[in-house]
């Protein structure tokens, strides 16, 4: 039979900073267990420990040997990689082990003399450390972010008007060539529009996906009038309702504070986006303007990494080589397409170039999809 | 047994056989496929592991397994460094996989609730099912279509991996053929095969791309003698006279690659075609009895050549009937694939069928995942293909509409070595 469990590997480059041995006097409670650290009876033939099931996060020990050997005390994870150690403990003695430990299974390991394998008891780990904003450069992506979607809804208002206004005059020329450019403020932020689950189709939902008794409005509503019927003269109202509506988001949103793991994940929806609606023709299906919004989701995608990489940096610098090699490829991929100050229309792109595009989103996604991890550790 | 009366239900019970076959040769093929590996993890059940590590890959002698996913893929990275990273974590999940474990370390419910499992999940509680994950390298990994050598591999190229030449009658669709690199995964359950090739795409994300993949089931081919021949969806045995695990002296000389033969990267591996053959099956049972068999050379109850009793007598394309004509015809299949016909050439074949929907005209897309092992492509499948090519009556409800061609190493060693470690050594 398949086992579930698996010895945790620090999956993408753990940081397991022991604190320095301290003294028993010195008081550095943040354990993850309920308050104060966690006890660890040391001797020379036992080692019991306190708690072996955690919450994630730092975990501090607190080992007293009672021995008559000089002891240490060791956390590892699997292949006896260690997360955090206390050397040189003197029978008597007590000292404190500070280790930040990500949900999974390790070992604890007390070495009375100093040498062999320890004594060894198993550790279970689970959850995840909170609160994440404690951690200034986690603190500094919300704050980075929320500057960011400040700048985007600004544009998306301004750009939402010019594009109502030209709807209502009846200009099919102008509405065709402002659709995709107001889609694009949209579609960088849209993360933080899908919070607003009522909103969101109200002004971006496609034809299937209007419930029964629910009207066909917004973006896609007009885009289907502007090029299948070209017809737009009973628009105007369907207009109004879209520019309340993105006035309404444009304020939901500059009020709402996006979490660490928000970003991250939003990060991941945004090319989940282009992979399974933009890439295949779906989005702008009368229009065929989908890599406009391809373009957008890949930008919105890159600025909240970009937000979350002071901290990414620290906690897994692989990681961010990786998301910048895939990130180059990709608008390299994406950059192929362009036209003029915009992009060629998605019928005009063969199956084999929509293949090296998703290829690229694919590529892209999976160290993306290990971001939220990685703030969360 | 002389199965002119072969019942729906004999036939579904000799099926049935063919799995318990199975289960009945495992221990056997472990034998074969352990080279100094102890055979402690040969399986004794029809949900056992096959031994992943050897001096060949497992999946080509190992008994063919009931279902098939075969996918190719093309490599699209220009990194090599990158594509040898990868042929490592591959082997390392394949080696978790086959035995039945997930594809990576922290398993499917194991890792942090804010990241995406490790193995897609799919596969747990299932047992082993006999998973077997075999590789190949296609001709395009060595030097692409302008002939550049990508890797720095083009000196490594066997010339036996060359190119198999079009064939008259061929509908080849290109985004359906080729690869520059294959995996066969072979299992008793769907579930389990699908699982692997899966994970292994999902690893190979940015490195390598699914060029195209098939999923097949009820294999057509025994390659042990202890299991039934299974038939194929025009209802015959096939694979009669396949190469079997026990012919020791033969697959020596017709399946696995001899030192001398090529470049030393290739010994004791072989070298797999992949034809997918679509079969216009609504014409074919239209056919008469006497039409089809005539157009197979057998007899549709026991699978014997025409003319004798038993599945297993040798045809004897001598014969003559009442009316001075030969008793096999000499444009029947069973005629023009003989080794007698083709310089003594046989070829390891391990094939299944398929069905994916229909067509949209109201016919099943079904037809045969032709798949065979061989030491040399051009002294083996190429010319017994070429004579089917021209002469088999069967073409009538054949359509090529797939090829690949593939060399596939030896044996992963052990947990040191991996898969490509010989050809980017």
């Amino acid at each position: 039979m398949r086992t579930t469990q698996f010895f945790a590997l620090a999956a993408a480059g753990v940081l397991a900073t022991a604190g320095l041995a301290a003294c028993s006097d010195s008081d550095k409670g943040d354990s993850a267990a309920s308050g104060g650290p966690i006890v660890v009876k040391a001797s020379d033939t036992a080692c019991e420990v306190g708690s072996t099931d955690l919450g994630a996060g730092t975990a501090t020990f607190k080992i007293t040997n009672s021995g008559a050997k000089v002891t240490e005390f060791y956390v590892y994870a699997d292949g006896d990689r260690v997360m955090g150690e206390v050397e040189n403990i003197a029978p008597g003695l007590s000292r404190e082990l500070h280790v930040e430990l990500p949900a999974g299974t390790y070992q604890t390991a007390c070495k009375p003399g100093m040498s062999g394998k320890g004594i060894r008891g198993a550790l279970k780990v689970s959850g995840s450390a909170q609160p994440l904003t404690a951690d200034a450069a986690l603190g500094d992506a919300t704050d980075n972010y929320q500057r960011y979607v400040k700048s985007q809804t600004a544009a998306l208002l301004d750009k939402t008007e010019e594009f109502v206004a030209a709807v209502k005059a009846g200009d099919v020329a102008k509405s065709k060539a402002l659709y995709p450019v107001a889609r694009t403020y949209w579609e960088r932020i849209e993360p933080v529009a899908e919070i607003f689950g009522d909103l969101d189709p109200k002004i971006d939902g496609r034809e299937e996906v209007i419930e029964e008794g629910m009207e066909f409005t917004g973006f896609h509503r007009i885009e289907k009038d502007l090029w299948q019927s070209g017809d737009i003269s009973k628009d105007g109202p369907i207009a109004d309702r879209l520019l309340v509506d993105v006035k309404e988001i444009v304020a939901k949103a500059n009020a709402e504070k996006l979490s660490p793991l928000q970003l991250a994940n939003g990060a991941k929806e945004l090319l989940d986006e282009v992979a399974s609606g933009k890439i295949t023709g779906e989005e702008d299906r009368y229009s065929h303007t989908d890599l406009w919004d391809f373009a957008a989701n890949l930008e919105g995608s890159k600025a909240a990494v970009s937000a979350l990489r002071p901290a990414l940096q620290q906690r897994s610098p692989e990681l961010v080589t990786q998301l910048d090699t895939e990130f180059a490829n990709v608008e390299g991929l994406l950059g192929k397409h362009r036209d003029g100050d915009g992009w060629k229309l998605h019928t005009a792109l063969s199956k084999a170039e929509l293949k090296d595009l998703s290829d690229g989103i694919n590529a892209l996604a999976e160290p993306i999809s290990k971001v939220a991890a990685a703030v969360a550790k | 047994m002389s199965g002119s009366r072969l019942t729906r239900r004999r036939a579904i019970t000799l099926a049935g056989a063919g799995v318990a076959g199975v289960a009945g040769v495992a221990a056997g093929a472990g034998a074969l496929l352990k080279g100094s590996h102890d055979p402690a993890a040969a399986n004794d059940h029809p949900a056992g592991a096959v031994p992943f590590h050897g001096e060949h890959q497992a999946g080509i002698v190992t008994p063919a397994q009931d279902r098939l996913h075969f996918v190719a893929f093309d490599v699209i990275t220009k990194d090599r460094a990158r594509l040898v990273e990868l042929l490592e974590e591959w082997t390392a999940a394949a080696a978790r996989m086959t035995a039945g474990r997930d594809a990576g370390v922290l398993g499917a419910v194991g890792g942090m609730p804010e990241a995406p499992p490790d193995d897609t999940g799919e596969a747990l509680g299932l047992p082993p099912s006999q998973l077997t994950l075999t590789i190949g390298f296609g001709p395009t990994l060595f030097r692409d279509a302008d002939g550049r050598d990508r890797f720095g591999l083009a000196d490594r190229r066997p010339a036996a991996l060359a190119e198999l030449p079009k064939f008259p009658g061929d509908a080849l669709q290109p985004q359906l053929s080729g690869g520059d690199l294959c995996v066969q995964a072979c299992a008793n359950d769907p579930q389990v095969a699908v699982h692997a090739i899966r994970n292994l795409a999902r690893l190979g994300m940015g490195v390598v791309s699914v060029r195209w993949s098939q999923l097949g089931f009820g294999r057509t081919s025994s390659t042990s003698r202890e299991q039934a021949t299974a038939r194929n969806l025009f209802g015959f045995k096939d694979g009669t006279a396949n190469l079997k695990a026990e012919d020791t002296d033969l697959l020596r000389d017709q399946l696995w690659v001899q030192p001398g033969d090529g470049p030393d990267w290739m010994a004791g591996g072989s070298y797999l075609v992949t034809r997918k053959i679509r079969m216009l099956v609504e014409t074919w049972d239209r056919t008469s009895l006497a039409e089809q068999e005539e157009i197979v050379g057998r007899t549709k109850g026991s699978g014997a050549p025409l003319g004798r009793s038993d599945e297993f007598d040798e045809p004897d394309f001598a014969a003559r009937g009442a009316d001075g004509k030969p008793v096999i015809a000499e444009h029947a299949h069973v005629t023009l694939a003989h080794p007698s016909r083709n310089g003594g050439a046989q070829l390891l074949r391990r094939g299944y069928n398929f069905v994916d929907g229909s067509d949209g005209l109201g016919r099943l897309d079904a037809g045969l995942f032709f798949i065979a092992y061989q030491r040399d492509p051009r002294r083996q499948f190429v010319p017994i293909q070429t004579q089917l090519a021209r002469h088999d009556v069967m073409n009538e409800y054949l359509r090529h509409v797939s090829s690949g061609v593939f060399a596939c190493p030896p044996g992963v060693r052990d947990g040191g070595d991996h898969w490509g470690r010989g050809l980017f050594g």
